[in-house]
């Protein structure tokens, strides 16, 4: 009886401590991104058995296996962007691969896959923000013009240059890291974030007007009506399209 | 010179009471300056890279360059850089570099075959010299030769010029400018009788509209675009036309975008002069003053060995003009209407039409761009013509925002190959060798007897790989470049040649490239800001550098290489009797005496080289020759602008560049030429001349109708894709420099093949699969790429040759523009297979 | 006979049987673990994929899925809905060992046991002895609270220290934390506890004791009449409790045959005999009246 007790004491203590652990190693560290497939690390953790076959299977020798220094839950694949980005394999093989649905199998189109996402970190030191023709990040894109886009803007430090300032989209990065690795400087200016970390949240009490217009297809309630004004005779005032004030006599 | 915190302190009150008293002490601020040896000392100076002609300035402490920061104050890039330009500093430092001269040799002794051994510059240029003096005996001054480059700064051209065709009389001197713009230089001739765009970068803000006709400004000219997309941007009504064979990154901005079958582009510009023609768009009055009609020989030819079957079909030779009426040369252009243009060009009607539009609507200021699209095209000059017709047509051209503009692609591809003369064909300043004229003058400011110079032009860059392929050309010199990894069809024509147990081939390069492996000797060089150098870049704008910091080990730049191995030969080795009798004080003189020690060249006596802040640079070709050689050519070299027979080629003098940040030539009593030809803005259009094209005899230029020609090689049932082949922004050229620079490796590592998704789903390939891509020349393999940067349509793919682990030069074909000998990189036939 | 020391097991049976049939099993045992680690090492090193993955999962020859149940059990606990590829393989490696006996595993492909048997052996030579002493029940508990735990924490945290897979990944992956466990492991059985882990505390040994309740493979004392007592199977079996009822039970009435889950089939006891009392049989062959009209045969 007394020997029982101690041992469920001591098992109860290690349980404990195990428990502790594995809570820490839920938050997975920033740079660490996993595969294609996983929705996210809660359900991940419950369902790799670290095996490593997706490991085995990715042709690039991209993923590796976290080891006990990695601060990543233990045996877990990962990849890291700076070092090593996924290459976005249009058959997926690490997904096919994975035998316990870790990796989620319902994801066929590499373009779905959201292993994080692209953030322009730093502003201050981005080549393109300072009006270099860096953009080395936009071309090496995989989704090019579709998760990175350049939006040109007038340089006006040099009076006739442009500065093409690199905007990551969300609903096309699939946080491959090719940019975080393309990235020329000391320390990237775009790094690759989990997408909780990266992404932020509109208000659940807001809408963005013209998105929703554009969901619907039209205006959400009666469009407008054709507004008349007080003119100059012969004046045609067009202050919404571009002619302005077309034809205002001379 | 060393001081210490003392002796700077001292120094600082002298300074100090001296500035109090108003009086200046010698030398105060060189020493002040070197006080602060702790500091990094900027100086200015051009870009390596493209033709752009970004201005930098570079960082130097203790030796060596350690930094770099675009020029605020240079008017071409207001101190932006591309991503190239922003890891100049590193270029220098690549591990490999080369230090000491390195010959083939076994058991000690020079073999063809043997293992590269260090030896000292001596060893080497005494083995150079035996060699270059037994094929001289043997096979006369054909059978020596030199490939240069438009990466030369503009007195090692001139100093090579100069060695080649007056000290060893053989013309047999190309850069490789000639597979970059040979068929822009070929086009102004032809068109203006004077090469150069007539108009300047400042037509990126004062155009309306821009038409990049073959050109991928987005990547290759990362500068001009970012202000060619400022005006888009910010100009109400302005509007971007891009054709090209494929898609690529100008697209995003283009408001026109065209993606047309490859060749069918000369068809498309003939559309647009028969659109101006029957709309009645041309500028008549401009057309009856300045404007000549003329029609080109067709059928031509490709420029391939003369027993190649389409050699033996073609029934045209040559460029001879024909004059011609308008009523002649509108009928000429009638055949390209809209409906068979479109259908050739796979070109919508819709874009063609827009594209017509523009330049027919006398409202709208035109600048026309082009670069490798249409120079390496087997009819290069004719489609660089074709460009022209539109722009004289309508009277678009030499003014503010009115251009047709053809870009660089090397940094002194205008300053030093086309300005200096470096072709096989050329002296300076757009004189030519087969012109009698010409070369009388030539020989007169270089002090030389008259018949020095051969008459008749010398081997080009492809003639050249030939004849050493044949064992016609035996003592070979590649400086400056890397030809085996550039030249077209490397297993047929390149590597044979170099290798032929016939031939002596000497490589100069900082870094041991493809082309210094394949040879017999290589030389150490000097690079970029290791000396003092000059480039032109593609607005007319000279600009100079002094020298920073010393090459490491024994590498010595290609201007002291060419000057120091002219004292290997006695002219009585070099030239026949009877041309020494005519000028007997050259009598057992050495090369070095005639061509250098002519008391021009050496004019300059050795000096401290100082800026204004007083900073001091070495010069290490000074302290070796003992005068300052760069501004002894320099100042000789202008006399062919100022002197010369053809007009408008006038530079400043040496120390003025020195100052300013370039100059646009003509400069004319320090004043620079933004426009040229038109009056107010040239100088030698005389008042009311208007516009005057004074390169041409009658001052007019000259349309020439040229039709469509299909190209040398286009897909057939086996090789059923079209191969174009170019460069990506990460990389400059053959990627020597870039791909050294750990960054930029990192951010574009190997060459890809770009191609349509289709086309690898057709031949069971994905992204990312390493697929074999074959002509019947050769094959490579490398990495299937289906998305990212450049969109080929089906049936067309692209492939970067910047990577010297896949060099897709074993599969281009060595067809030529036969009036340019310009190559045609951007089409032949490969097939792709899954490896 | 008295009992042999300690560091004496199986001399005797070296004497009577020479060496090679005295290690038989082991031997047969240890290649068998050494195979099957290089199967899976064949691939990373020499580019063959016979085997991928490692222990927890894997593939074989791109056909053959096997998935160690316990850890898809842990998966299901922790609320992930199981895959076809992975419960296939699950049922596999389940179903063999109801055959061949649950704790096969621990024996015949554990890379561990080298570790732990070793450590024995060790302790042993060096005549170690006390130590802590956990219940033989331990693992079970362990068993359950590593199955409640995938359910609290939603993930299967086991995994995160299991020394078992931790060394198989770590030798077939290449870490060098696997050393580090070993090393521990080993220590732990050599000077804190005998046979410490994998007889008290493993719970992967307990999760496969647990599928071999009804296994047929069985080692039965079937020459029990012949045993000297020189205690030399108790020495080295790893789990000794297990071989009592069978090899002393004739008169309580229990068979030879060691019914117990917890014995390994590992055969060392067959090794080490010198009056081969033991032999590879099965759980049916195993009645207690067999042996009784054996007896008569043998007896004077």
């Amino acid at each position: 009886m007394q020997d029982t007790a101690r041992t469920l004491c001591g098992v109860s203590l290690l349980g404990l401590g195990l428990g502790v652990y594995s809570r820490q190693t839920h938050s997975l560290p920033a740079t660490a991104l996993r595969p294609p497939g996983v929705k996210n690390e809660k359900d991940f953790l419950s369902a790799c058995v670290r095996c490593g076959l997706c490991v085995r299977d990715c042709p690039y020798d991209i993923l590796k296996l976290s080891t006990f220094s990695d601060d990543i839950a233990l045996g877990t694949p990962y990849f890291t962007a700076r070092k090593i980005p996924c290459e976005m394999c249009e058959d997926i093989p690490c997904v096919k691969a994975c035998p316990t649905g870790a990796l989620d199998k319902e994801l066929t189109n590499i373009d779905d896959a959201r292993m994080g996402l692209a953030v322009i970190v730093d502003h201050e030191t981005c080549l393109n923000y300072q009006g270099l023709r860096c953009d080395v990040c936009h071309r090496v894109c995989p989704l090019i013009n579709k998760a990175i886009t350049l939006e040109p803007r007038h340089n006006e430090r040099s009076g006739k240059h442009t500065l093409f300032i690199p905007v990551v989209h969300s609903d096309s990065c699939t946080g491959c890291g090719k940019c975080e690795r393309a990235c020329v400087l000391e320390e990237a200016a775009i790094k690759i974030f989990p997408l909780k970390l990266a992404k932020g949240e509109l208000g659940h009490h807001y809408r963005l007007g013209w998105e929703e217009k554009e969901k619907a297809g039209k205006s959400l309630v009666t469009p407008d009506q054709e507004h008349k004004y007080n003119l100059p005779e012969g004046l045609k005032y067009e202050h919404e399209g571009q002619g302005l004030m077309k034809d205002l006599p001379e | 010179m060393k001081l210490s915190r003392r002796d700077f302190i001292k120094t600082n009150a002298i300074a100090a009471t001296a500035t109090a008293a108003g009086i200046t002490i010698p030398g105060i601020d060189s020493a002040m300056a070197q006080a602060g040896s702790n500091k990094i000392r900027w100086d200015k100076a051009a870009c390596r890279f493209c033709g752009t002609g970004c201005s930098v300035l570079v960082g130097t402490k203790e030796g060596r360059v350690v930094a770099t920061q675009g020029d605020p104050d240079a008017p071409v890039n207001r101190g932006l850089n591309c991503i190239k330009g922003y890891f100049l500093s590193k270029i220098m430092y690549g591990k490999d570099r080369l230090t000491k001269p390195l010959l083939r040799k076994t058991d000690g002794k020079y073999d063809k075959e043997g293992e590269f051994t260090e030896v000292s510059w001596d060893e080497a240029f005494d083995v150079m010299a035996e060699k270059w003096k037994d094929a001289l005996k043997k096979k006369g001054p054909t059978s020596v030769g030199m490939f240069g480059s438009g990466q030369w700064t503009v007195w090692e051209g001139y100093a090579a010029s100069k060695l080649l065709k007056a000290g060893f009389r053989s013309n047999n001197l190309d850069p490789n400018a000639r597979h970059c713009m040979a068929s822009a230089v070929g086009a102004f001739m032809r068109a203006f009788g004077a090469d150069e765009p007539m108009g300047c970068y400042d037509d990126l803000e004062h155009a309306d509209a821009f038409v990049l006709w073959g050109a991928n400004m987005a990547e290759m000219h990362p500068i001009l675009w970012s202000r060619l997309s400022d005006t888009r941007l910010t100009k109400p009504g302005s509007s971007v036309h891009v054709l090209s064979t494929f898609k690529h990154r100008c697209f995003d901005l283009a408001d026109n975008g065209m993606v047309f079958t490859p060749q069918t582009d000369l068809a498309i510009a003939n559309y647009i002069a028969h659109y101006i023609i029957e709309n009645n768009a041309y500028d008549k009055k401009f057309i009856e003053s300045n404007v000549n009609f003329t029609k080109t020989v067709t059928d031509i030819g490709y420029g391939l060995r003369p027993e190649h079957p389409l050699e033996k079909k073609k029934t045209g030779t040559g460029g001879k003009l024909t004059a011609i009426s308008f009523e002649e040369y509108k009928k000429s252009v009638a055949k390209y209407d809209l409906e068979y243009t479109s259908k050739l060009s796979n070109v919508p009607k819709k874009n063609l039409l827009e594209l017509a539009k523009l330049y027919a609507d006398p409202k709208k200021k035109v600048t026309s761009f082009w670069t490798m699209g249409f120079n390496q095209h087997t009819r290069g000059v004719w489609v660089n013509g074709l460009v022209y017709n539109i722009h004289l047509l309508t009277g678009k051209i030499s003014e503010p925002g009115n251009s047709p503009f053809s870009l660089t692609g090397q940094p002194s591809a205008c300053g030093t190959a086309r300005e200096v003369g470096t072709f096989a064909h050329r002296l300076p300043a757009d004189l030519v060798v087969n012109n009698k004229d010409h070369r009388d003058f030539a020989e007169k400011v270089w002090k030389l007897p008259e018949g020095t110079i051969p008459e008749k032009p010398g081997y080009h860059a492809v003639l050249q790989n030939r004849m050493l392929k044949d064992g016609k050309l035996n003592a070979y010199w590649v400086m400056c470049n890397n030809n085996v990894q550039a030249a077209p069809n490397f297993n047929e024509e390149t590597y044979p040649g170099y290798r032929n147990p016939e031939n002596f081939i000497v490589t100069s390069d900082p870094y041991p490239t493809v082309t210094a492996m394949a040879s017999d000797l290589i030389l150490p060089t000097a690079m970029w800001t290791e000396k003092e150098g000059a480039y032109g870049n593609a607005e007319r704008r000279t600009q100079f550098w002094r020298q920073q910091v010393n090459a490491p080990g024994e590498a010595k730049s290609d201007l002291w290489q060419i000057v120091e191995f002219s004292k290997r030969f006695k002219i009585e080795e070099v030239w026949p009797a009877d041309l020494i009798a005519k000028q007997p004080g050259v009598k057992g003189k050495t090369l070095y005496d005639v061509l250098f020690k002519n008391g021009q060249v050496d004019k300059y006596p050795k000096q401290q080289i100082t800026d204004e802040a007083g900073n001091q640079y070495a010069n290490s070709e000074m302290d070796d020759f003992g005068f300052y050689l760069q501004k002894g050519l320099f100042e000789e070299y202008r006399t062919f602008g100022t002197q010369g027979p053809k007009i408008g080629h006038d530079l400043g003098e040496f120390d003025a560049y020195h100052k300013a940040r370039g100059m646009r030539w003509p400069v004319v009593d320090g004043k620079e030429t933004l426009w040229r030809y038109r009056e107010g803005f040239d100088p030698f259009v005389k008042k009311g001349e208007g516009v005057k094209f004074y390169g041409q005899k009658d001052g007019k230029a000259k349309i020439i109708f040229a039709p469509y020609e299909p190209a040398a090689e286009s897909p057939d049932k086996e090789y059923d894709l079209w191969l174009s082949t170019g460069r990506v922004l990460e990389h400059w050229h053959s990627g020597s420099m870039t791909r050294r620079v750990p960054e930029l490796y990192r951010a574009f590592p190997d060459a890809v093949m770009f191609m349509h998704p289709e086309d690898a789903k057709k031949r069971g390939l994905r992204r990312g699969m390493v697929a074999k891509v074959a002509s019947r020349r050769g094959d490579i393999s490398l990495r299937v790429e289906t998305r990212g940067r450049n969109r080929p349509p089906e049936g067309l793919v692209f492939v970067p040759w910047f990577d010297a682990g896949r060099l897709i030069n074993k599969l281009t074909l060595d067809a030529t523009d036969p009036l340019s000998k310009e190559t045609d990189y951007k089409k032949c036939a490969v097939k792709v297979e899954k490896v | 006979m008295t009992a042999s020391l300690p560091e004496d097991a199986g001399k005797a049976a070296i004497a009577e049987k020479g060496w090679w049939q005295a290690h038989q099993w082991l031997l047969l045992r240890r290649l068998t673990q050494l195979s099957i680690l290089i199967v899976f090492l064949v691939g990373p090193l020499f580019g063959y994929w016979i085997v991928k993955g490692n222990l927890t999962s894997s593939l074989t020859l791109e056909v053959l899925p096997l998935t160690d149940p316990y850890i898809l059990l842990q998966s299901f606990v922790a609320g992930h809905e199981i895959v076809s590829t992975a419960f296939i393989g699950a049922i596999i490696v389940t179903v063999f060992y109801l055959l061949v006996g649950g704790r096969v595993f621990c024996s015949w492909v554990c890379p561990i046991n080298i570790v732990t048997d070793a450590a024995d052996w060790l302790r042993r030579r060096l005549h170690i002895k006390g130590g802590a002493r956990f219940s033989a029940q331990t693992r079970y508990w362990i068993l359950l609270m590593t199955l409640l735990l995938a359910a609290i924490t939603t993930s299967i945290a086991w995994e995160l220290i299991n020394p078992v897979s931790i060394v198989h990944r770590g030798i077939i992956f290449g870490s060098g934390f696997a050393v580090m466990v070993v090393v521990s492991i080993f220590l732990f059985d050599l000077l804190i506890s005998r046979k410490g882990w994998c007889g008290h505390l493993c719970p992967v040994g307990a999760f496969y004791s647990i599928l071999g309740r009804y296994s047929l493979l069985r080692v039965s004392a079937s020459k029990r009449e012949q045993c000297d007592d020189c205690m030399d199977c108790f020495m080295v079996c790893p789990e000794e409790q297990v071989i009592k009822p069978a090899l002393k039970g004739k008169g309580k009435g229990i068979g030879p045959v060691i019914m117990d889950v917890n014995c390994t089939n590992c055969g060392r006891c067959i090794d080490v005999c010198a009056k081969n009392v033991f032999s590879y049989s099965n759980r049916f062959n195993n009645s207690t009246l067999l042996n009784v009209a054996n007896k008569k045969e043998v007896a004077p």
